[in-house]
């Protein structure tokens, strides 16, 4: 099964019923997959006329009741960001699965890059903070995209799987699981009376219940500055409480949400720490490096928003060297690792920005190896 | 009957309005709730989109359920509301920057679709929000906050634009014509397919100041005087026509919405045929 197939077969198992998308290499096989499921399944599938359109509906769609997402890459992904600001604002889960190709802007856009590591994170104005998830495998497509639902419906919020293009086409064998065998999570509902109802208080969850438009719980969603009640406020209290309540429901959650896979770290003294395809090669390296007798481990970052702050801290003080391979010319990941560990750490970056995939032998070399 | 007032899709102590004394967006609102209220919409049922601007103030007014989007937008988020959950009644409040200018796109494209969604579309011809800058309806020659000699551009008609992109029903009004505002409101919303009621509106503030019609009189009469059902309209020269605007509604025709053709691809998809639809 190829990365983008399974992803969109993670969708539809994740209980997905919506998809409003516009084509762009390389996601375009999850709109096409889309576009024959949704009618089976009693879902919709749209081809809107560009990606602010097409996160608008979703974010719509999702309001109506529907688990909904899209699919797109780097030049879509930056038109979807102003309307992405809103599903942070309205606290409307949804899912934004963003294949990365290498840019700037048209760039090579058949071409693997990681180059939107931090447009994930600080794409939109503001001041707010969103999930991220980016697999390496087939079968982490598959499983990350329905952790991708679930958590966005859990903490009413947007999630971002943002694998890279490598990923993205790559075929591996993988069966997904049965129905029942993974868990599905479903946005919370009010259950009280409906004139009480407010969807944008917090439960001890730091997440409100929220109901779909056509329910008997009538409701307001805004992008403006809202009180309790969904409707304006332009109160200095209500507003600090809503920005910080909005980064605190995920930081409040943040054990759950960052999920990181280490690959003989236990006596590692080089650490290497990799997310998406660059971590099939540092798995290559390490084993080589153990060859020639370095004890040499992988880190690798699952979730890459909220940062693994705690896992490369514990992780990077045992480590001699620290080594982040990535495709992308700063080192947008060695940067946060730089930001954990210090500047007095040995880090070491490998970066590619030509298109091309980063090798084991890449990596061997900045240990002159 | 007694007349329908609308007030029960009203939030209480929300009046006065926050809209400009001579404003349109009051009675396009009134006349939208009172269409909701002869219709007998449940507030549950019901939806309404906005946009940004001075029209897209309107949601806070309301306790029908409410999505206030982003600039430009409204309609791809009606569209997926409408989409996943046809029973709902969708209603677009926009101004003419949310509509044609910034939004002009989806616009066409909602129309195109013919996707059951009501939009309502207020005209005053500038950005009054910002400060009365010219928008893609300010029409060419006239005075805005950035055009102090005169719009150098051409103004788009909005209803020639639906009609031109697929909407099934197209009406004109202003604040002058409050019942024939109401009433084609009302059809509408009980139109199956992409509706547009087009409301010009003045705008005393900035576009009448800006254009020697300072005072909320001299925009009515302008509207009054120029405004001409649309079948006397079309019988005027196009020497006259400059001089007019066509009232009343425009286009009224049943081609399929988007759900239901839909649907139809969805049956024939689940029996596997792949004969054209």
């Amino acid at each position: 099964m190829q990365g983008n197939q399974a992803m969109s077969e993670g969708a539809i198992y994740a209980g997905a019923k919506f998809f409003a998308g516009y084509p762009i290499t390389p996601s375009s096989e999850i709109a096409e997959e889309c576009s024959k499921v949704m009618l089976k399944i009693g879902g919709i599938y749209m081809q809107m006329e560009d990606e602010i359109a097409s996160i608008a509906a979703v974010i719509g769609a999702s309001l109506a009741g529907a688990k909904a997402f899209t699919a797109t890459s780097g030049p879509g992904f930056s038109l979807m960001q102003e309307n992405l600001g809103l599903a942070v604002m309205g606290e409307v889960p949804c899912v934004v699965i963003d294949v990365q190709r290498r840019g700037p802007s048209t760039g090579l856009s058949t071409k693997p890059a990681q180059g939107d590591v931090m447009q994930l994170r600080w794409g939109r104005h503001g001041d707010q903070a969103v999930i991220a998830l980016c697999p390496a495998t087939v079968a982490e497509c598959f499983f990350m995209t329905v952790k991708a639902f679930n958590f966005a419906e859990k903490f009413r919020v947007p999630v971002i799987v943002a694998p890279d293009e490598i990923i993205g086409h790559m075929r591996e064998n993988f069966s997904p699981p049965a129905p029942g065998e993974v868990e599905v999570v479903d946005r919370k509902t009010p259950s009280g009376p409906p004139r009480e109802y407010l969807p944008f208080t917090a439960d001890p969850d730091g997440v409100a219940p929220l109901a779909s438009y056509g329910s008997d719980y009538v409701f307001h969603v805004s992008s403006s500055m809202h009180g309790p009640d969904g409707c304006s406020n332009n109160d200095p209290d209500n507003a600090a409480w809503r920005v910080a309540q909005l980064h605190r429901k995920i930081e409040m959650h943040r054990d759950e949400i960052v999920i990181c896979k280490t690959f003989s770290t236990e006596d590692a003294d080089i650490l290497l720490i990799a997310y998406g395809a660059t971590t099939r090669a540092s798995r290559a390296a390490a084993l080589e490096l153990r060859k020639r007798g370095v004890g040499a481990g992988v880190l690798q970052l699952i979730t890459l928003w909220p940062f693994a702050d705690k896992e490369v801290a514990m992780l990077g003080a045992r480590a001699k060297a620290v080594i982040v391979p990535e495709m992308n010319y700063g080192g947008q990941i060695a940067g946060e690792v730089q930001k954990v560990l210090g500047s007095g750490a040995d880090i070491r970056r490998v970066n590619s920005y030509n298109g091309e995939i980063i090798t084991p032998q890449d990596i061997l070399q900045v240990m002159k190896m | 009957m007694a007349h329908a007032t609308g007030t029960k899709y009203l939030k209480d102590g929300v009046l006065p309005h926050m809209w400009c004394s001579g404003c349109g967006i009051g009675v396009m609102l009134g006349a939208m709730l009172r269409a909701f209220e002869e219709l007998d919409y449940k507030r549950s049922d019901t939806v309404v989109v906005t946009g940004i601007g001075c029209t897209g103030k309107a949601d806070d007014y309301l306790v029908t359920n409410a999505l206030h989007t982003t600039h430009g937008r409204a309609l791809p988020y009606a569209t997926g509301i409408k989409a996943f959950n046809p029973s709902l009644h969708v209603v677009v409040l926009m101004g003419d920057g949310d509509s044609v200018t910034i939004g002009g796109n989806h616009f066409i494209h909602a129309a195109r679709r013919n996707i059951d969604l009501t939009a309502i579309v207020i005209n005053n011809f500038n950005y009054g929000m910002t400060g009365g800058q010219v928008s893609g309806t300010t029409p060419g020659g006239r005075f805005t906050s950035t055009t102090s000699w005169g719009n150098p551009e051409r103004d788009f008609d909005i209803c020639a634009l639906a009609e031109v992109a697929g909407a099934n029903y197209v009406a004109r009004e202003t604040p002058y014509h409050g019942w024939e505002l109401k009433e084609h409101i009302k059809e509408a919303l009980n139109k199956r397919g992409f509706s547009l009621v087009e409301v010009f509106s003045p705008c005393p503030t900035h576009f009448g100041k800006n254009n020697e019609m300072k005072q909320t009189r001299e925009m009515l009469d302008w509207f009054k005087m120029r405004g001409l059902p649309a079948d006397r309209y079309r019988k005027l020269d196009d020497e006259e026509k400059k001089n007019h605007f066509a009232i009343g509604k425009l286009v009224d025709r049943d081609n399929p919405d988007f759900t239901t053709r839909y649907e139809e691809i969805r049956e024939k998809a689940i029996r596997g045929s792949k004969e054209q639809a």
